[in-house]
């Protein structure tokens, strides 16, 4: 069966939110809960869309395939099916799923006796898109604002958006969020590679300790952070990559609707310069 | 839920400071005498220092601190040495690399000489980064996954201030130092080369970095979900699997299925955040070099949908008759 040998003794009953013990079982590794069922009605149901929209669509080029959302001609009214309400039906499926893996997230938790901070973590993930295809498409006043379901699609819609404010480089929530993710990379980096360094030293060496570790950084940089404050540091930094993205993306047009090398004028402009 | 979520230390134990692992011999002595810093106890360790500089240490400040202050100083003279106008307009303040009609020559200082020159010694501080990171860790007795990691990031650094420039013959085609101008250059790299989005390269290189944080917000967040169980002392629990190890590697599976172990997720980090400007580097040296036109580049190789035509043909005028061969 799909069971680690250790898995036994971990499979107790209880820590459900909602229907007791109904669907607190395990189908394969994969936990059920109340919560399995509705992340799995929301994505069966989203995926057909997707595919009843490809279908309907001029292509089933993988890269091409674009589910796009309304016209603004719409404004924030449902579309017919064909015409971007198929976008909206995904875009309401997308978000139940994300958030049954969450809750669903939350039982697990319960069930082994963590922290909730996995699913607290994920739910930045979901906010971030919630802001991307429902906050700012509200503000704006049209679903069309929001981004469309395809590969390369999303992409020309990132690429047309940035432009439409001349030079997206210049917003300064979006220079935050990309430090944030550099940094958070960099970081993992050399998280990854010191416990590897350490679990992996120089062939007929015995393994190396939290010293060791400490030791090297202090040596190259004079701090270590410790083994627990990198894990918060990490989290952190990956949380405010993901915030800020969101961030800077929501103020995009709701906020600044001009080209945002314009928005550093109130810098250039300080009465302190004169 | 006022519960203790270990994101911050509540209570720091003062114990005796750590001078490190004894160093082999030939080594130097650490300088800087350690001390507690409350704040940094808060999130992490609170002991400040001690820090091995050593002479590659040294070697390689002294030419990071050059190539800074002569970006520093050129950005200065930019706005004829005027202090308040050098903070105004730092963000905007450049120096830029040589004029196209240079080629690979030398310039003149003022005219992309002094940017050579500050390349060429942040070139040669990082490389003695390097190798200092390779010694300590040698050093010390551990792996030298630091050192190989580091490797990813120079190579991105190369490609876009030596080789691309090398393979297109020209210095003016590096990134210029300051804030908004390399963002310009980003920008106006992206347009010249029918934007890089449609470069696959640069698709997986952002796929590595996203992936990245999302693997740091899930194993970060997981070892704190299971600090209570003393999660966070991986390297034991490498060795010698506890529950934290279990609990972790369970909520993984009967979430989605499939679980990492302690030390296989910290080789997905590893992989994960050097593949990302590896591969975001072979994006940019093809750029220019090998593909002029990522769009049109997609279009012929049925990626992106090819522009619907709107205009009407144009007629070659050597076809007009009356037209000597």
């Amino acid at each position: 069966m799909a069971m680690l040998s250790f898995e036994k003794k971990y499979r107790v009953r209880g820590g459900t939110l909602i229907g007791g013990d109904l669907f607190d079982f395990w189908l394969g590794p994969f936990f059920v809960g109340f919560f399995g069922v509705t992340t799995f009605f929301f994505s069966v149901l989203g995926t057909a869309l997707i595919l009843y929209g490809a279908a309907m669509g001029p292509t089933w080029n993988l890269w091409q395939i674009s589910i796009a959302p309304p016209d603004l001609s719409y404004g924030l009214k449902m579309a017919p099916m064909l015409k971007g309400g198929l976008w909206q039906w995904i875009t309401v499926c997308a978000l139940g799923a994300f958030v049954s893996w969450a809750m669903r997230e939350v039982e697990i938790c319960r069930k082994l006796g963590m922290g909730y901070h996995v699913p607290i973590a994920y739910s930045f993930a979901i906010f971030a898109y919630f802001t991307l295809e429902v906050i700012r498409p509200v503000l704006m006043g049209a679903w069309g604002h929001a981004f469309p379901y395809g590969i390369y699609s999303h992409l020309d819609w990132v690429s047309n958006v940035g432009y439409q404010y001349l030079h997206f480089h210049y917003n300064p929530a979006h220079m935050l969020a990309v430090t944030f993710f550099f940094t958070t990379t960099f970081a993992l980096s050399l998280h990854g590679a010191l416990v590897l360094s350490a679990t992996n030293p120089k062939s007929g060496e015995v393994v190396k300790t939290p010293e060791h570790e400490d030791t090297f950084f202090r040596d190259i940089v004079g701090y270590s952070i410790g083994t627990l404050g990198i894990h918060r540091l990490g989290l952190f930094l990956a949380l405010a990559a993901v915030f800020f993205s969101a961030l800077c993306i929501v103020i995009s047009g709701p906020f600044w609707s001009r080209g945002w090398p314009e928005w550093w004028g109130w810098w250039l402009n300080m009465p302190i310069w004169r | 839920m006022a519960q203790y979520q270990n994101l911050f230390t509540a209570v720091q134990v003062a114990g005796p400071i750590s001078e490190g692992i004894p160093l082999p011999k030939g080594n130097d002595p650490r300088i800087i005498k350690p001390f507690f810093l409350h704040l940094a106890g808060r999130l992490g360790n609170a002991q400040i220092g001690p820090l091995y500089l050593g002479t590659l240490g040294v070697a390689s400040l002294i030419f990071g601190i050059l190539s800074f202050n002569i970006i520093g100083m050129n950005m200065l003279a930019s706005v004829h040495f005027n202090p308040i106008q050098f903070v105004r307009q730092l963000f905007w303040l450049a120096l830029e690399p040589p004029a196209p009609v240079y080629g690979l020559h030398l310039p003149p200082l003022n005219q992309g000489g002094w940017w050579m020159i500050s390349g060429l010694f942040l070139t040669i501080s990082i490389l003695l980064w390097w190798a200092r990171t390779y010694r300590r860790a040698r050093q010390l007795g551990l792996g030298t996954h630091v050192p190989w990691a580091f490797t990813g990031a120079i190579w991105l650094f190369l490609v876009l201030g030596f080789f691309r420039p090398l393979l297109m013959g020209c210095w003016c085609e590096a990134v210029p130092f300051g804030i908004f101008p390399h963002l310009d250059w980003t920008a106006a790299f992206s347009l010249r080369y029918g934007n890089l989005f449609y470069n696959p390269f640069h698709a997986l290189s952002i796929v590595f970095l996203y992936g990245s944080v999302l693997l740091f917000a899930m194993h970060g967040a997981t070892i704190l979900a299971v600090g209570r169980y003393g999660g966070e002392r991986e390297i034991e629990q490498i060795v010698d699997r506890g529950t934290a190890s279990e609990r972790a590697a369970l909520f993984w599976r009967w979430t989605m299925g499939f679980n990492a172990t302690m030390e296989s997720i910290h080789r997905w980090a590893w992989w994960f955040a050097v593949l990302c400007p590896l591969v975001g580097g072979i994006g940019i040296l093809l750029t220019g070099t090998v593909v002029d036109n990522w769009y049109l580049w997609a279009v012929k190789h049925h990626v992106a949908p090819p522009y619907p035509v709107v205009f009407p043909p144009v007629i070659d005028p050597a076809t007009l008759p009356g037209v000597k061969p």
